[in-house]
């Protein structure tokens, strides 16, 4: 049962991977990340 | 031996997560093509030093953004390494894990958090769902943006490795610093100071990120075993345990970030390390 829940978790997690790629949420991240985050440091 | 090897990891996991150097001489934070992955423990990716983005800070930019509200790339990157690793990532991966856990080597009063605080392990939790996704999603601005609420008013990680290196680093920072970035400091250093009385309070108590990883621990491929033909329920692994895990009644505790204290103190060498 476990190695089922295991398995299924797995592929999900590939698969949301690819969705996210696709979606382009990778290149919104990119974008946020290579700026400071005046936010997330507490200082904006 | 054991502790030797999980210490080695972590600084070396520590450093390959914020290994851009470049970014502490110069107050700069690195923009190459790394910042594409994502890194599995709690690090931000406004250190100076960051090579890669924080799971959290990425799970609320994506939620607070009109476009997207659900981010398929981090929920899958966090599944697969759930998975894989569970809490294993707390114990041997995240930075922060390993600034706790040298701030707790501090010689001090140590205490223990008696049972009815243990309770308090619930609010990480609390602050997953709320700041974490609840609050990027609904509180937004006119044009409805949210915004990353727990990297904004809570994670003294940001502000250790982030804010304050860019602020002495920066003429033009220091400038804009207000209200927030005092309470963020303040934030930290109580996180500090328990740190040195407590065993990783922030890992117990408040990390969203500890949160979701602990989901897994009961399915992780890594894992823990009780062999009960020589476990005696002497119960030495569980006063041994810092986080006050009964590892003998429950090996893959919500709670337990795998650092192997139990496996080298059971004197009938009944617990073990599972891998598949």
């Amino acid at each position: 049962m476990r190695n089922k829940i295991r398995g299924i978790m797995f592929i999900l997690g590939g698969i949301f991977i690819g969705l996210g790629v696709y979606r382009g949420e990778v290149e919104r991240v990119l974008m946020k990340a290579i700026n400071i985050c005046l936010e997330c440091v507490g200082i904006g | 031996m054991g502790r030797i090897k999980r210490k080695l990891v972590q600084i070396m996991a520590s450093i390959g997560t914020n290994g851009y150097f470049k970014g502490f001489y110069n107050g700069s934070i690195y923009n190459g093509d790394l910042k594409r992955i994502c890194v599995p423990g709690l690090n931000c990716y406004s250190c100076p030093g960051a090579l890669g983005f924080c799971p959290i800070g990425s799970l609320q930019l994506i939620i607070s953004d009109v476009k997207y509200k659900f981010s398929f790339y981090v929920v899958g990157f966090l599944t697969l390494i759930g998975v894989l690793l569970g809490r294993f990532v707390c114990g041997w991966l995240c930075p922060f894990g390993l600034i706790e856990e040298l701030l707790y080597k501090i010689p001090s009063p140590k205490l223990k958090v008696s049972k009815k605080f243990q309770k308090l392990k619930y609010l990480k939790y609390f602050i997953l769902v709320i700041f974490v996704i609840l609050m990027p999603m609904f509180w937004v601005n006119d044009m409805g943006i949210g915004f990353p609420t727990f990297c904004k008013y809570i994670c003294p990680v940001g502000t250790l490795e982030g804010g304050i290196p860019l602020v002495i680093l920066n003429k033009s920072l220091r400038s804009i610093v207000g209200f927030i970035f005092a309470w963020k400091v303040a934030l930290l250093i109580i996180v500090i100071i328990l740190s040195i009385i407590i065993f990783r309070p922030f890992c117990r108590f408040i990390c969203p990120l500890g949160a979701i990883y602990s989901l897994f621990n009961p399915i992780s491929v890594y894992r823990l075993d009780i062999d009960s033909s020589k476990c005696t329920e002497c119960g030495n692994c569980a006063k041994k345990c810092k986080l006050d895990i009964e590892v003998y009644k429950n090996p893959n505790s919500l709670e337990c970030i795998r650092c192997g204290e139990c496996i080298d103190n059971c004197s009938n060498n009944a617990i073990k390390q599972d891998i598949l």
